[in-house]
This record gives C-alpha cells, structure tokens and sequence, in this order.
C-alpha cells in the first residue's frame, strides 16, 4: 500500500518509466555513434589497404596485421632521437615545466599579497590567452627572425631564433602561462591566508613561503593543468606548423600534415598514423580523467 | 610596483597603509615573480598582436625591416571591396560554424543534464562522449577523412551506389545572394562535412564543463522548485541555468572563440576549396604562396581580433566584476 502511494506521489509510473528508457536509448545511441570513427580507425588500420579498398571497411577481414603500423612509424619518420616523437618531447616537456613554474609564481605573488596591478595583471594574462594566434604570428615571426641565436644550441643553421624549437617552447610558455596563471590564483585564493601569516611571523622569506608552504599545497591543481597542458602542448598544431618550417624538425601532431602527401592517399596507413598519434594523449586521459576533468572545471568556475 | 601587504584590504586601502612587512630582499623576489612571467607573456603576445594592428595600415612584402609604407585604411578597403569574393565566404563560414557549434552546445548541455540525473553506468559514458577532446583537430580530421569521409572505402559511403566525395566535393548545399555582393554566399558540402567532424569534439568539450557545473548546484534549490511545484523543465530554465551563469558564460565564449579560430582541421585536410575561413585567410596571406602581403594578412588579422575581442571583454567583465571593486 504505502508503495504505491508514494510512487502516486512521485509520476505516473508509466510517464517516468518511459522517459527513463528514452534516455537511456538516446544516450546509448550517441555513445555508440561517438564510437564508430575510433572503431572504424583501428579496424581499418590493421587491414591493408588493397582489401577495404575493394571490400569497404564495413566487411570481414581476410587479413589482419600491423604492417601499417610499422609503415606509418617509418615513413612518418616517428621513431630515433631525431623522430618527430622526440621533437615533440623536446618542445612539450620543457614547455610544461616552464609554463607551470612561472604561472605558479605570477599566481602566488597576486593572489597572496595585495598589489595594486593585481587585477589589471589577471585581466591582461587572461585575455592573452584568449587572442586567436593567427593574429599575433606574423610580428613574432619577424621577431623570431632577428633575435641571434648560436647555432650550436639549435638544429637551424640560420644564426637566429626562427625554426628552432626553443621559438615554440616560448611562445608556448608566453600563451599559457595566462591560463594556467587564472587557475592557479583562483586556487591558491582557497588556501587560508592564515598560512602565510604565521610563516610571516616565523620569519618564513618569500621564496621560502612560496616553495615550501604554497606549492606543495597546490599539487592537485598542478597534476591537473600538467595533464591539460601536456594534451594542449602535444596538441598543437599551428605554432609548429608557421614556426618549424623544416618538415623533420616538426613534433609529431603537426608532421600528420605531412603525411597525407607521403602516403598518397593510402587511408588505412593514414588511420594507423592516427592512431599512433593519438595514443599517448588517451593514455594520460584514461590515466588520469579525474585530473583532466577537474583542471577544465579549474579553469572554467572560479576557485 | 608597490608591495604593502594589507593581506584581504580592499586595494583602496592600500595606499594609506603604506607600512610594509617585507624586506627588502622579499620585494627583490616578489618583483621577480610578477615581473618574469608578466615581460614574457606581454612581449611575446601582447606587443605582437599591437604591432599585428599597425601593420595592418602598412603596406609591407614581410622581409626587410623599415621598408613597410603606411597606407591608411587601404587593405580594409581592398578587403571588403576587391578581395570580397574571398573574405565574405571566409565570413560566412566562420557564421555558419559559429550557429553550428552553439547547437552543438545545446546537444552538449542536453548530454550534462541527462547524466546529472543519476544514469547508470553515467561515468562510461562520460568517458566516450569526452574522449575526442584529447585528440588534436588535425588528428580528427585525418580520422574522419580517411575512415568516414574517403570517397573509395568510408563508412559514410557504405551501401551507396554513388559515393559521396565529403572533402573534395566545394558544391553549395544552398545559396543566396546579397544586395551588395557580387559573390554569392552558402554552404558547400565539404565544410559541412567538415561540421559533423567538428561537433564529435565539441559537444563533449562542453558536456564535460556543464556536468561538472550541474554537479556543483545545490541540491536543494531543485528540491524547493520542485515542491514549489515547478516540472522539470521549469526548474531547469528558471533555477538551474540562472544559477549556472558562470558556466553559461564560459560555454558561450568557448564556442565563439572555438569557431572563430577555427584553423586545424582544414589546414590538415590541405584547405579544400570552399572550406575558407578567417584564421586560415590570415595565414595565406602571411606565408607561404600567398605570403607578403604583410599588410593585408594583418588587417584580416584585426577582423578576426576585433570579432574576438567583444566577446573576450564580456567575458572577462563577468568573471573580474565581483573581485575588481
């Protein structure tokens, strides 16, 4: 009896039950559909290319193989210290070290102590990031172009900064240490002002409350813009595109470019490319989602 | 820069209590914070994108310093009368792009307020309607070219008899013409094939941000709707989205920024014909064949900031209201 009055209370049974299955029929079906390129990409990339072009991918395989796969990787010139993988370590790592050590500092020194350029500073780091880059690479290319640099310390022979890789780390560190400078005081303006204040009478430096009290603090807010920044950085594709003009030089995402000429236009090869492309970004993703997710939430409510 | 340490002081205050705690080494250091990321950022973004705004009245081939000529407005001028047949289609897209991602939004937002409402298995699905963010655009093209688009073996063309050539085929889906335009404007197949690829990493983008932002409603403003006798979809439209505006927010300016910049995707698939937009325009102009005309790519340049730069001022204006008194 008490049951049925209280699901009475609730819907009518048949309305609520009915719109349950909708959502669950409307939710699978777009999972499913989410699905079909990746599926697709994998299943073509194991088959050569002669089969699908006769049969189409949607067909049971006679052969399958990693053959494109070792194509790709070769051809695309991915593997060895001068691979495009490496490239991309080169330019991505550094970058993120860079990025997450400047912004925390620019965070700490707004967010603990009042100035009085505090929010004009926070404005203008977060709306250069925003700026599209189209609009800002032509000056810094020419800039790029005349800043000396020993070509010992590059893999350029110009004697200048342009198509070096130190060009794209910085740039890379300029435009996202505004974002990553907005999270991080949105975070750091959580912690209780108390804690400096009693390093303050302890005689804790500014240095010494910053290394020793505030960061060590902000780790998750770290681990989760390390992670954003590493799929943004290995992401990247214009900067490495107008900057790197020597196709070997390129970081990986931005050699993709490349490859569709190199391969004819042998899908399966590009779709094994793809995919080892895109492997180590759905490594740290599915690694670690909880941080991704909370670095984008970071980001996007304040603190 | 002055460093008084009036620690939660409205900064009107601070210029009275000009006592200070730090020494003078902690000023050294605090100086060093602002002042190293601070030149950096402002040298490398922001004193580019000025000189972007003076070149753009230049005339100017990109390679010897000084030799650039002022013209005034002449390539704003050339832009929307000689070059229109490139820079309004350019436009249009952007437009169409831009009405397309904010369905998308919707779809996105339809998906986060599904999910909040304690679906089963809610986490899986998350994880496949968010998974294409991580890949680059560049990589989702080349996927849906090679795997759903390709003319010869896609899986948008299984069972067909004719075969659709999604990147290659630049015919209108529709066309119109505007009284003071030469060029007709519409939407050709490949870009809105282009659409469809693009909405795959969208709609989980935003999904993402909007469930998170609904987790964080307080449960009992539904719970008080609801007994006040509200149905779902007056709760949603007259509690829930108001209290989410600074998501809102965030929603609107990504997908304004996300279809203004719109760049990736079509430089990789080798900008087929018909599938121009603004950012790409801006690079042509700049380099490669098309290259050295400095001062017309940089006015084309200045559209596209202008354009941006609206919706970056909103949106900063309502993120810094409450903290700038």
């Amino acid at each position: 009896m008490s049951t049925t009055t209280l699901t009475t209370v609730r819907r009518k049974p048949g309305y609520s039950r009915f719109f349950r299955i909708l959502t669950y029929t409307f939710l699978t079906g777009v999972a499913l559909a989410w699905l079909v390129p990746v599926v697709g990409a994998v299943y073509a990339s194991f088959r050569p290319y002669s089969e699908t072009q006769k049969k189409g991918i949607f067909s049971w395989p006679s052969k399958l193989s990693f053959s494109n796969y070792t194509n790709a990787w070769k051809q695309g010139g991915m593997g060895g210290v001068h691979g495009t993988f490496a490239n991309t370590a080169f330019i991505v790592l550094p970058s993120i070290v860079l990025i997450l050590l400047l912004s925390s500092m620019m965070a700490f020194a707004v967010s603990r102590f009042t100035w009085r350029f505090n929010v004009t500073l926070l404005l203008i780091f977060t709306a250069g990031n925003l700026l599209p880059a189209q609009v800002i690479f032509k000056p810094l290319f020419t800039m790029f172009q005349h800043i000396p640099w020993p070509n010992f310390l590059s893999d350029s022979d110009s004697g200048d900064l342009l198509g070096t890789k130190i060009a794209v780390i910085i740039i890379h560190v300029a435009f996202q240490t505004g974002f990553c400078t907005f999270v991080l005081s949105n975070y750091m303006k959580t912690i209780p002002k108390e804690l400096n204040e009693a390093a303050l009478v302890d005689g804790a430096s500014v240095p010494r409350q910053f290394f020793q009290i505030i960061l060590p603090l902000c780790r998750p807010a770290l681990a989760a813009l390390a992670t954003l920044e590493f799929t943004w950085l290995y992401n990247d594709f214009f900067w490495a595109v107008v900057l790197l003009n020597q196709g070997s030089q390129r970081p990986i995402t931005s050699s993709i470019a490349n490859l569709g000429g190199q391969f004819f236009s042998n899908d399966n090869l590009i779709a094994a490319a793809s995919m080892i492309i895109a492997m180590p970004t759905l490594a740290v993703y599915l690694a670690m989602q909880k941080q991704f997710i909370s670095g984008l939430t970071l980001g996007a409510s304040k603190g | 820069m002055s460093t008084d340490v009036t620690e939660a002081a409205p900064p009107n205050r601070g210029r009275r209590r000009r006592y200070s705690q730090l020494s003078f080494k902690d000023k050294v250091w605090l100086c060093l914070m602002v002042g190293v990321p601070t030149v950096i950022h402002i040298v490398f973004v922001w004193v580019p994108a000025i000189a972007t705004i003076i070149l753009s009245f230049t005339k100017w081939d990109g390679i010897k310093l000084g030799s650039w000529n002022a013209v005034g407005f002449k390539n704003y001028w050339a832009i929307f009368t000689i070059f229109d047949s490139k820079f309004f289609p350019a436009l249009f897209n952007n437009l169409v792009l831009l009405i397309f991602l904010s369905v998308c939004s919707l779809v996105g937002i339809l998906l986060a307020y599904l999910l909040d409402k304690g679906v089963r298995g809610s986490r899986i699905y998350q994880s496949i309607y968010y998974f294409p963010v991580v890949l680059s655009l560049a990589v989702v093209g080349f996927i849906w070219k090679s795997v759903m688009f390709s003319q010869s073996q896609g899986l948008l063309n299984v069972g067909r008899t004719k075969p659709i050539d999604f990147v290659g085929d630049s015919h209108k889906l529709f066309v119109f013409h505007l009284p003071f335009l030469d060029t007709p404007l519409g939407l050709s197949k490949n870009f809105a094939a282009l659409l469809i690829a693009m909405a795959w990493r969208h709609i989980g983008y935003v999904m993402v941000l909007y469930l998170a932002g609904l987790k964080s409603v307080d449960p009992s403003l539904r719970e008080a709707s609801s007994i006040d006798g509200c149905n779902e979809w007056q709760t949603f439209r007259q509690v829930v989205f108001p209290v989410m505006k600074p998501i809102n927010v965030v929603v609107l300016v990504i997908t304004v920024i996300e279809a203004l910049r719109a760049f990736d995707i079509i430089v990789a698939l080798k900008e087929p014909i018909g599938t121009s937009v603004l950012g790409v325009l801006v690079k042509n102009n700049l380099v490669g064949e098309g290259g050295g005309q400095v001062g017309l790519g940089s006015a084309y340049g200045v559209i596209l900031l202008l354009l941006c730069l609206g919706f970056i001022i909103w949106y900063l204006i309502n993120n810094y209201r409450e903290q700038d008194p």
